[in-house]
C-alpha cells in the first residue's frame, strides 16, 4: 500500500486483438500451482493475451491516474469488478497457506464489523452475477445460501451473525476472492486501515499500516509529497460514491513468481535479488502488476481497496514484441529513486541488457 | 453502471401541513445500498428548468426494498418543494442521483449527540436505525413546531425513550446549547441538522467550550439561495444569462455544460470551477480564501449585480 501513489501510470489495455471474450467454467480454473519452494504458477497463452501490461508510452511520469473504473471489454481483466481466472485455486491455496502461518495478515478492528460485512455482501453478489458457473448465492431476508463450486463450499448462514460463518466474514469471503483487499474507515477528513486481508502485497505489511492514515501510510513514497498528490488523491478517494468505483495500476518487478513478498518474510526471498544472471531473467524475473479497484462500501460507507496481483514471467512476456520493446525502455530510463524504491538496484542493469535484445533501436 | 436510478414512488404520506413524505422503489433491478447521513438528489422533470434538490435518506440502512425522504414546503420556493408537494404522485416515476453520504457518523465517537431542527430530523431517522443496530450511544435533541414541523415525534419518542429531548417552539421550549453541549461525556461526537442560525449556534457555542472541530458535524439545507442575475462567460466565449432564480450551476447545466458535483450546497467540493474575471460572491463552505481569488464553487455562488463572470470552462 505504500507504493500507492508513486508508480503512476494510466490504466492501459494490451493489443485488444488478443483478448477473447471467455466463459469461465470450472475447467479453466488450473489445478494447484505454486508460489513458492518449486514455483511451478505459469501463465497460459489466455492469460498472457489479458495481462494487464501496464505502460501506454516508453517512458512514464509521476500523476494520480485514478481512474473511473468503467466496465471493459469482455475477457478482460476490466470486465468484471472482481476478476476471476485460471489461478483462482492457487492464490486461494496460498493465502490458506500464508495465513496458517500468520494469522495476523487478517484483521478487522471492532468498529469496522460492518464495513466487513458489507465487504462480503459486494464480493458475494458480484461474484454470483459475473460467474455464474463458478458461484451462487440465495438470499430470503437474512438467510443466505452461498455456494462456491471450485472450492466446494456450500455455507447456510444468517446475515449480520458472524458466529453462523466458520470465520469472521471479511476473512470469509477473501478466503474466496483473489487479490488482497484493505477496508478504509472514511473519518476526520482522511481515511484509516482499520480491516483488511493481505497475503500477497508488494513489500508491504498490513500489521504495519494497521490504523494508519492515508498520509502516514505513503510517506515512504519518494517525490510524491512535493507534488501534493496525496491531497489531490486523498480527496478525490473520499468523494468516491456508492456504484461509481475507481481504479489504477501499479506494478513493480518480483524474483520468481512470489504472492507473498511482505516485510514479515523478506528473509524468504530478500536474497533472491542477488540470484539474477544474464541466463535466468527470463524464468526468474517477473513484473507485477497490481490493479487497485476502490469501490464505496454502501453501508458502512467505508471504502473498499482492492488490490489484485498479476504476474508474468519475462520468458512469457517477451511473446509478446511490442510489450518487451518497450518495457526494455521503460526500465532503462527509469529515475533512480525509482530503481532504489522498487528494490531492484541489484538486477537492474542485468535486465536492461537482456531486454535490449527485443528494442530494435536499442 | 448508469448515472441516474429510476425509482417509482410508492407511497405519498402528508405527516403536516409543512411536510410530506416520499417512498421511492426501484423501477427495476435493486436500490444501491446506503449508509446512515446519505442524501439522493432528485431531479424534478417538467418544471420548465433544470431543478434538482437534495434530500437526506430517512429510512433504516438495513432496508433494502425501498428509499424514503420527507420534504418540507419551502415559503421561499424556487420551485423544488413546491412541485415535491404538488406534482408528485404515487406510481410516478423519478430519477435521483445514487446516494452520497457527506454526513456519516463518526465510527470512534463514544456517544453520538444529535440536535435537529424540524425538518432537520432526517438523516437522523436513519442514524438511529443504523445506531440501533450497532449498539451506539446517542441520544437526540429536536427543535420544532408542534403541528407543522414536528414529523415523526412519536415514533421518536417510542424508540428513543429518555434519550429524545424535545423542544416545542410554540410553546415556547427552548433548547439550551449551552446546557447541552456542557453535560457531554469525552468522546462524544455532535451532529447538527437545520437551519442556518441553528448550525452556526451550536458551532459557536462548541467551540468556544473547547469542543475539538473534529467532534462537531453538520449538515445545512442544501437548496441555493436565489440572488441577482448575472452573465457568464464560457472559456469558448459563449456567455449564458443566469436569471436570478437559477443556480450557476444549473444555468451551465442547462446549456449542456455539466460540472460535477454532489451536494449541490457549497460543501463537498466537486464542483469547484475555475475563473479568471468578475466580482463573485462566494456563499460555499469548502474554498478557502486564497482559493476564491480564482475558484468558485457554481452550486451555490454568483456573480454580483450584474456583473459577467468569466469561467475557464
Ligand atoms: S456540488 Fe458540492 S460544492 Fe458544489
Amino acid at each position: 500500500m505504500s507504493s500507492m501513489l508513486a508508480q503512476a501510470l494510466p490504466a492501459d489495455l494490451p493489443p485488444l486483438a488478443a483478448i477473447k471474450p471467455r466463459t469461465l467454467s470450472l475447467d479453466s480454473i488450473k489445478p494447484i500451482e505454486t508460489y513458492r519452494d518449486d514455483f511451478t504458477y505459469r501463465n497460459s497463452a489466455g492469460a498472457i493475451a489479458r495481462f494487464p501490461f501496464p505502460f501506454p508510452e516508453d517512458n512514464y511520469m509521476y500523476s494520480v491516474n485514478i481512474e473511473p473504473a468503467t466496465v471493459g471489454p469482455a475477457g478482460s481483466i476490466f470486465e468484471h469488478w472482481f476478476d476471476v481466472d485460471e489461478h483462482y485455486r492457487s492464490e486461494m491455496a496460498e493465502r490458506a497457506l500464508v495465513l496458517a502461518r500468520d494469522p495476523r495478515r487478517c484483521m478487522v478492528m471492532p468498529h469496522m464489523q460492518e464495513a466487513a460485512w458489507d465487504t462480503l455482501e459486494m464480493l458475494m453478489e458480484h461474484l454470483a452475477t459475473d460467474y455464474p458457473a463458478l458461484f451462487s448465492l440465495h438470499r430470503e431476508g437474512n438467510h443466505w445460501h452461498w455456494q462456491n463450486r471450485v472450492l466446494e463450499l456450500d455455507q447456510h448462514f444468517t446475515f449480520g451473525d458472524a458466529s453462523t460463518l466458520p470465520c469472521e466474514p471479511l476473512e470469509y469471503i477473501t478466503r474466496q476472492a483473489q487479490g488482497d483487499f484493505a477496508v478504509l474507515d472514511q473519518r476526520d477528513g482522511d481515511l484509516y486501515m482499520d480491516a483488511g486481508i493481505v497475503t500477497c502485497p508488494a513489500d508491504w505489511s498490513l500489521a504495519f499500516d494497521a490504523g494508519m492514515s492515508f498520509k502516514q501510510w505513503h510517506a515512504p513514497v519518494p517525490m510524491a509529497h512535493q507534488m501534493g498528490v496525496f491531497d489531490r488523491a486523498l480527496k478525490y478517494l473520499m468523494n468516491i460514491q456508492v456504484g461509481k468505483p475507481v481504479r489504477r495500476l501499479n506494478w513493480t518487478l518480483t524474483i520468481n513468481p512470489r504472492m507473498d513478498t511482505s516485510p514479515e518474510t523478506f528473509h524468504e526471498w530478500g536474497h533472491e535479488r542477488g540470484q539474477v544472471t544474464a541466463d535466468n531473467v527470463g524464468q526468474l524475473v517477473h513484473l507485477r502488476v497490481e490493479l487497485q479497484f476502490m469501490p464505496r462500501l454502501p453501508r458502512s460507507n467505508a471504502l473498499l481497496f482492492g488490490i489484485r496481483t498479476y504476474l508474468i514471467s519475462f520468458d512469457e512476456l517477451v511473446s509478446q514484441p511490442r510489450w518487451a520493446c518497450r518495457l526494455h525502455r521503460v526500465l532503462r530510463d527509469l529515475p533512480p529513486q525509482l530503481i532504489e524504491y522498487k528494490g531492484l538496484s541489484r538486477y537492474h542493469s542485468t535486465i536492461v541488457e537482456w531486454l535490449s535484445q527485443f528494442d530494435p533501436e536499442a | 453502471m448508469s448515472e441516474l436510478l429510476d425509482v417509482r414512488v410508492a407511497s405519498v404520506r402528508q405527516l403536516t401541513p409543512l411536510v410530506r413524505e416520499f417512498t421511492f422503489e426501484a423501477v427495476s433491478g435493486d436500490l444501491p445500498g446506503f449508509s446512515a447521513g446519505s442524501h439522493v438528489q432528485v431531479h424534478m422533470p417538467g418544471t420548465g428548468r433544470p431543478l434538482c434538490n437534495a434530500y437526506s435518506l430517512l429510512s433504516d440502512p438495513q432496508q433494502r426494498q425501498h428509499y424514503r425522504i420527507a420534504v418540507r414546503l419551502q415559503e421561499q420556493s424556487r420551485g423544488g418543494s413546491r412541485f415535491m408537494h404538488e406534482q408528485v404522485k404515487e406510481g410516478d416515476v423519478l430519477r435521483l442521483s445514487p446516494p452520497a453520504n457527506l454526513f456519516a457518523p463518526h465510527s470512534r465517537a463514544g456517544h453520538h449527540l444529535m440536535i435537529a431542527g424540524g425538518i432537520g430530523i432526517t438523516p437522523f431517522m436513519a442514524y438511529i436505525a443504523a445506531l440501533e443496530q450497532r449498539g451506539g450511544s446517542m441520544e437526540l435533541h429536536y427543535a420544532y413546531r408542534s403541528g407543522l414541523t414536528d414529523t415523526y415525534l412519536e415514533e421518536l419518542a417510542a424508540r428513543l425513550g429518555a434519550a429524545l429531548h424535545p423542544y416545542d417552539g410554540r410553546a415556547g421550549q427552548r433548547l439550551d446549547i449551552h446546557q447541552v453541549l456542557s453535560d457531554q461525556p469525552l468522546g462524544t461526537h455532535v451532529y447538527i441538522c437545520g437551519p442556518d442560525s441553528l448550525i452556526s449556534d451550536v458551532c459557536q457555542t462548541a467551540d468556544a467550550l473547547g469542543w475539538p472541530a473534529e467532534r462537531i458535524h453538520w449538515e445545512a439545507f442544501a437548496a441555493p439561495e436565489p440572488g441577482e442575475p448575472f452573465v457568464a462567460e464560457l472559456a469558448d466565449g459563449r456567455t449564458l444569462a443566469v436569471p436570478g432564480d437559477y443556480s450557476l450551476l444549473e444555468a451551465l447545466e442547462q446549456a449542456g455544460v455539466p460540472v460535477p458535483n454532489l451536494c449541490r450546497g457549497g460543501v463537498c467540493g466537486q464542483c469547484m470551477t475555475p475563473y479568471s474575471a468578475g466580482e463573485v460572491d462566494h456563499r460555499d463552505l469548502y474554498l478557502s480564501d486564497s482559493e476564491r481569488a480564482d475558484h468558485l464553487m457554481p452550486c451555490v455562488s454568483r456573480g454580483k449585480g450584474g456583473c459577467t463572470v468569466k469561467l475557464a470552462l
